[in-house]
């Protein structure tokens, strides 16, 4: 029995992290995704500050899971978000200034994460407090490793650089070639980000079909927390299906 | 003037904030499928973007700053912008039924939206007075519309075509994203050779 408990709880750490990787599986909080990965700290800093974010708002949406009455639970997780955000904005400028700088804008739309919300909805109302922050968590790092990987490529390509080291130009060096490593630059711009996370996930959509692992993905309306109030999606829905639209059909 | 104008050409164009700077990408791909639901939730974020801005631009200026409380701007912007979304809903329903039929279904999906809450806080960053904060907002709910117009009339040609399988749906969308955004670099720089002078 406990053993089984704390395999389910192993099994709920580790979902975020490929099966339910937020990034490339649930699609949801593209944008910080493709905003912040030109380099791979910058990656890392946005993973690690919305894991802290999500940790914190799943446990106490968690908790107050039976106080909020539906009726008015977006708003009131909304709120609970904010003011975790607000905490974490007053943190990082007061002892992390040069990764305030890196995220600027992103870190108060850290609010407007659709990953937060979504696991709020999803996961937080619905379980316990110790299975929310271990979901938390989890997804989190998800989110952070998906970062890490996509600002890594960015990075590599674009600039040659990998955690501000100089791969390949270091490589060049110990293989005592003439050469230097020529950055694509197009690759650390906003065109890049697009082109690399279109790439990424048509790898991850590759591996599915080798693994017979195939998943339905859609964009925006699916896995977006206020799907139920918002009519603009069942008709965007509609739409998709009378045309073929854009989704992947499993 | 000419400051104004550079500001709003400078958001549709150079600092674009779908293709540029990334804030609004779930709408940009969820609802640029078909041209009327790409209009239609563009003329929605201009409104609440403009009507936002209009809103925090004042409370933040009067009321968080001589009061000390700038710290709170996130967790007031995110409510007020909850609250002004209901309240806007409500009204065009009760008052302006057609306008509410063509843009009421898209509102829920905005309070959300990290365009419209970015908007808003960037004003603030950029230190723009409340003309210019104005013009920003709109400027940049017109530059999200041209790119979901834009992009609409290339997921129409998409849809013929046929990638590899992997790339089927999403991918595909994003690469083209890309070569869109892509076009939008040549803008870069223009806007100061216009209107700098």
């Amino acid at each position: 029995m406990s053993e089984q408990a704390k395999q389910s709880k192993l099994g709920i750490l580790t979902n975020g992290l490929l099966k339910e990787n937020p990034s490339l599986r649930l699609v949801l909080g593209t944008c910080p995704t493709l905003a912040l990965t030109t380099m791979a700290v910058n990656g890392v800093g946005m993973g690690l500050a919305a894991t802290f974010v999500l940790v914190c708002s799943n446990m106490a949406i968690s908790a107050l899971r039976k106080v909020i009455p539906d009726k008015v639970r977006l708003p009131a997780y909304i709120t609970v978000i904010a003011a975790f955000v607000t905490v974490l904005q007053m943190v990082v400028q007061a002892f992390l200034p040069a990764l305030d700088a890196a995220l600027g804008l992103y870190l108060p739309l850290i609010v407007v994460n659709c990953i937060i919300l979504g696991r709020a909805e999803m996961f937080a109302s619905k379980h316990g407090i110790v299975d929310s922050a271990l979901d938390g968590v989890g997804m989190g790092l998800g989110f952070t490793l998906t970062l890490c990987v996509m600002g890594s490529i960015r990075e590599l390509l674009g600039a040659g650089t990998i955690f501000g080291f100089a791969l390949f130009d270091w490589l060049f060096g110990v293989l005592n070639l003439p050469i230097t490593y020529e950055p694509m630059t197009v690759l650390i711009t906003p065109p890049g980000g697009f082109f690399v996370f279109g790439c990424l996930m048509a790898l991850v959509i590759w591996i599915e079909y080798k693994t017979n692992n195939r998943i339905k993905r859609s964009i925006g309306c699916e896995g977006c927390p206020s799907a139920g109030a918002c009519a603009g999606c069942p008709s965007a829905e509609k739409a998709e299906a009378d045309g073929k639209g854009g989704e992947v059909n499993g | 003037m000419a400051n104004l104008a550079m500001i709003f050409f400078g958001m549709i164009l150079v600092n674009n904030y779908v293709l540029v700077q990334f804030l609004g990408i779930c709408p940009f791909l969820g609802v640029s499928k078909k041209l009327d639901s790409a209009v239609g939730m563009s003329c929605a974020v201009i409104f609440v973007m403009a009507l936002a801005t209009a809103v925090t631009w004042p409370i933040y200026t009067y009321l968080l700053v001589p009061g000390g409380l700038a710290y709170l701007q996130t967790i007031v912007y995110i409510l007020i912008i909850a609250v002004l979304v209901q309240l806007v809903e409500i009204i065009l329903k009760k008052f302006l039924p057609p306008l509410y039929k063509a843009l009421g279904v898209y509102l829920p999906l905005i309070t959300t939206n990290c365009a419209v809450l970015g908007v808003t806080i960037s004003v603030i960053d950029e230190g723009y007075n409340f003309a210019e904060a104005m013009v920003c907002a709109v400027g940049a709910g017109f530059g999200f519309m041209l790119a979901m117009v834009l992009f609409s009339g290339v997921r129409k040609r998409l849809e013929d075509a046929k990638p590899p399988k992997s790339f089927e749906g999403l991918p595909i969308t994003l690469v083209s994203a890309s070569i869109t955004s892509l076009s939008f670099m040549g803008f870069g720089g223009i806007i100061e050779n216009i209107f700098g002078a």
